[in-house]
């Protein structure tokens, strides 16, 4: 099996990235990505990864150095942050539009005005849309198995659709955890060499890039659309076949005490384990509360989420975004729309928690709690709630 | 010749619409856009080839005898082969409608 | 690097054409205005590019009249990403060649080629190509300079030259049109510290086409900026755009010439230069110019002029060597 190893999770997203082979690495730092790509650096120059590692000017040309690299036939990664992702924003639709398997890992924060470098969800939150996958990681062993199994997923040749693996700034990528790591075999056996079906070759020219007029354009967006759902499939494909092989299983939307569970709180990311913490404690005060956790932000898990929520009166949707003079914040929004359709749903409530970093703790949820149960009884008394605010 | 484009489905789309035909801008016949044409003086003509080099299209053709015609398919008639002929025996004549 | 001469073809040596390739990457049923001097630069430039390449282009007329799906005027393997990321486009092709090299994946590197428009070079990309230049990627830039942002309908660019009108620089009654000088791509390049920088124009198709031929074989970065004129944006005649780029020439507007390792040389000799108003007016966008901006104008032309003699007659290079006897070029790939 494999050895455990205690570190700051971002150099073990950084040996994840190195075990998977990555081939060409194209990054500009920015807080809490930092970590990752100098790690990353000092391994290509110490020859303990063959790769190209690019140091460029800035996150959009990160994201287009990465269209290159993976478009001539190399494993590409990048990661970023904030405000550089939000550089990126245009040129990410085109890396998805072209169907390149670059994976990058975000390194969620704030996203400024006012600048902020730390942790909420806002960054990936803007960028819903991008055509991309997008997957969301809670602890040090997820960040290192899933920036292993993106690679997998993304260059599957019925998916070729980039991969985005969200981890929390600072409070994920800066913690030291203890975590199994994998050995290179095993790696390389789960994980073949990239073999483009598509890519820049003088042999056999292609023309990637064309523009569409009307007649075409909305056929262009149905194939991708029906590819992005249809990865669903072989992502839990993937994630079955590493649960073979080490024992770790993850699903796209997880359960935490949820059975029978009459209010269940939903969360995405690290703040889960918080959120665990206070579903025991309330359990063993005997209240009926469990925990779900969405994994797979993209393409969204219809299925497993109405069946998580089935049985439940009442769903806390903590969202760590706010979408400003919009009808909820996205996760609500999308949560809601899900059940919209069934005839029996739970009822949800929206609380916005830990915005630019604001700590979250098992109280905090427990005070979430019992608030929401108070909204209900009087009929809430407004949309969402941004928890925490004075004044 | 390709499919009209408004009768493509999504399922015919190549990943990331993709095109791998090179050149098929082929199939388009632009030549349909002139109004004038070239017209070589063959007994002028050094058979040079400097119409040849400065046609943008490209839309010129050398004939087995080495003179040079245009093609009609792509011939936009701009003139500019007609400009630069370098002993004028190039003349542009107005499209017979 | 000298192999292939001194491109000194400022007369047509009119037999010439019969010894380029006949073979056509960048192929007609392309939807470019009639009589474009951008089309006949891409088709020349590709001719010298030859097979073995693989090109990243910017959105722009030559992109957008070459590209519509499902059609393509390219034969080479091409990619269009944006407007402003291709040198950056190009310095990922560059690196995974790289790599895929080292592992043996793939047995030999193709050229890479970046290519854009004046506003896509000089405006929007000039951060990613200063970055692409700055990295030392083995990769060939090619401006074409049409000078307005043609294909969204003749707006200014940094590279619009003084006077000219354009939908968003015209004369009125305040205005005479565009008001600061063009942007000198050249000399931003040369400040890179690039080995290989030059301009030139389809006007002297093989002074392009020797010019690229020069550039590809130079290892790291290589710039070229091409002068491309454009009938609809210039409001000039359809069958002048090889009469004008030539006229650019002999009137000093846009001298012929090479930096090689920081050292300036002309390429096309003018001994006598022409008067810039011949130049000037055959083109409608210059219509609206006085004697006072006219004037200016010349004048201007001729300081340049003499200012860049005295760079190609200087003793000394623009900036030192990059080479080092000991560890041999900086610019020669790794492996």
């Amino acid at each position: 099996m494999g050895h455990r190893k205690g570190m700051e999770v971002s150099i073990a997203v950084s040996h994840a990235v190195a075990l998977a082979r990555a081939e060409a690495i194209a990054a500009y730092p920015i807080t809490p990505q930092t970590h990752i790509v100098e790690h990353l650096s000092s391994m290509v120059a110490n020859g303990d990864l063959e790769a190209e590692f690019v140091n460029v000017e800035s996150e959009h040309s990160a994201i287009s150095t990465c269209i290159g690299m993976s478009a001539t036939g190399a494993r590409t990664y990048t990661a970023t942050s904030s405000q550089g992702l939000a550089l990126m924003h245009e040129i990410l639709f085109i890396a998805s539009a072209l169907r390149l398997p670059i994976v990058m890992t975000v390194a969620n924060r704030a996203l400024s005005g006012p600048l902020s470098i730390w942790n909420d969800h806002s960054d990936i939150m803007a960028a819903k849309d991008i055509g991309w996958i997008q997957i969301f990681v809670k602890n040090g062993q997820e960040a290192f198995d899933h920036s292993i199994m993106a690679f997998k997923i993304a260059e599957n040749s019925q998916v070729l659709i980039p991969t985005i693996i969200n981890m929390d700034g600072f409070i994920l990528t800066h913690v030291v955890e203890a975590m199994e790591f994998v050995d290179q075999a095993l790696v390389d056996k789960f994980l073949p060499p990239y073999s483009p079906r598509h890519s820049l070759d003088p042999k056999s020219p292609v023309t990637m890039g064309a523009f569409a007029m009307p007649e075409i354009y909305t056929e262009v967006k149905m194939k991708h659309q029906v590819t992005l759902m249809e990865s669903h499939q072989h992502i839990t494909a993937v994630w079955d076949e590493w649960a073979k092989l080490t024992g770790r299983a993850y699903k796209p939307v997880e359960r935490y005490k949820a059975d029978n569970a009459s209010t269940l709180f939903l969360t995405m990311g690290c703040l889960g384990e918080v959120a665990e913490i206070a579903v025991d404690e309330l359990q063993a005060a005997g209240e009926s509360v469990g925990l779900i956790e969405l994994r797979l932000w993209r393409p969204f898990p219809f299925a497993e989420l109405r069946e998580a929520l089935a049985g439940a009166n009442l769903v806390i949707v903590c969202d760590r975004a706010l979408s400003p003079g919009g009808a909820a914040p996205p996760v609500l929004a999308e949560v809601r729309s899900a059940l919209y359709a069934l005839s029996q749903r739970p009822q949800t409530l929206g609380y916005i928690i830990g915005l630019g970093g604001r700590d979250v703790n098992p109280g905090s949820f427990k005070d979430i709690y019992a608030k929401a149960r108070m909204e209900i009884a009087q009929g809430p008394s407004q949309e969402f709630y941004l928890y925490g605010v004075r004044g | 010749m390709s499919k009209p484009l408004d009768q493509i489905t999504w399922q015919e789309i190549e990943l990331g619409a993709l095109l791998r035909k090179p050149g098929s801008a082929r199939e388009y016949r632009v030549g349909d856009w002139r109004s004038q044409h070239p017209v070589w003086t063959k007994s002028r003509c050094i058979r040079c080839g400097v119409c040849w080099t400065v046609c943008p299209e490209p839309a010129i053709i050398q004939e087995p005898g080495g003179y040079f015609d245009m093609d009609p398919y792509y011939c936009k008639g701009c003139g500019t082969c007609a400009r630069e002929c370098v002993t004028g025996c190039i003349t542009m004549v107005p499209e017979e409608e | 690097m000298d192999k292939f001469g001194v491109a000194n073809s400022q007369k047509y040596d009119v037999y010439a054409s019969r010894l380029m390739p006949r073979e056509e990457f960048f192929t007609s049923g392309h939807r470019s205005c009639q009589g474009c001097g951008e089309a006949l630069a891409v088709r020349w430039v590709c001719k010298a590019v030859g097979k073995d390449a693989i090109i990243a282009h910017a959105t722009g007329c030559m992109e957008i009249v070459s590209s519509g799906y499902p059609q393509t005027s390219w034969m080479h393997p091409w990619i269009h990403v944006a407007f402003e990321n291709t040198s950056a486009v190009a310095a990922g092709i560059d690196s995974a060649l790289r790599i895929l090299h080292r592992k043996g994946k793939i047995d030999h590197m193709p050229k890479v080629v970046a290519m854009g428009g004046d506003g896509a070079t000089a405006d929007i990309g000039l951060q990613s190509l200063s970055g692409a230049m700055e990295r030392g990627h083995n990769f060939t830039y090619v401006c074409w300079d049409n000078e307005a942002y043609m294909n969204t309908g003749i707006q200014r660019s940094g590279s619009t030259p003084f006077g000219a009108m354009t939908t968003t620089s015209p004369p009125g009654k305040q205005s005479f049109g565009q008001s600061t000088w063009k942007k000198n791509m050249v000399a931003i390049a040369v400040a890179h510290g690039i080995p290989y920088v030059a301009t030139a124009t389809p006007s002297y198709p093989f002074d392009l086409y020797f010019k690229v031929k020069k550039a590809l074989e130079t290892p790291g970065p290589a710039y070229i900026h091409v002068l491309t004129v454009c009938p609809t944006g210039w409001r000039s005649a359809t069958d002048l755009s090889v009469r004008l780029g030539r006229l650019a020439v002999e009137t000093g507007v846009f001298p012929l010439y090479e930096v090689v390792e920081g050292r300036y040389r002309l390429t096309v000799e003018v001994p006598k230069l022409k008067p810039v108003t011949t130049y000037l007016k055959p083109q409608g966008r210059f219509r609206h110019l006085r004697e006072p901006q006219i004037n200016f104008i010349q004048q201007q032309i001729l300081e340049r002029y003499e200012l860049l003699l005295k760079k190609c007659a200087a003793p000394y290079p623009e900036f030192p060597s990059l080479v080092s006897s000991e560890e041999g070029a900086l610019w020669i790939s790794k492996d």
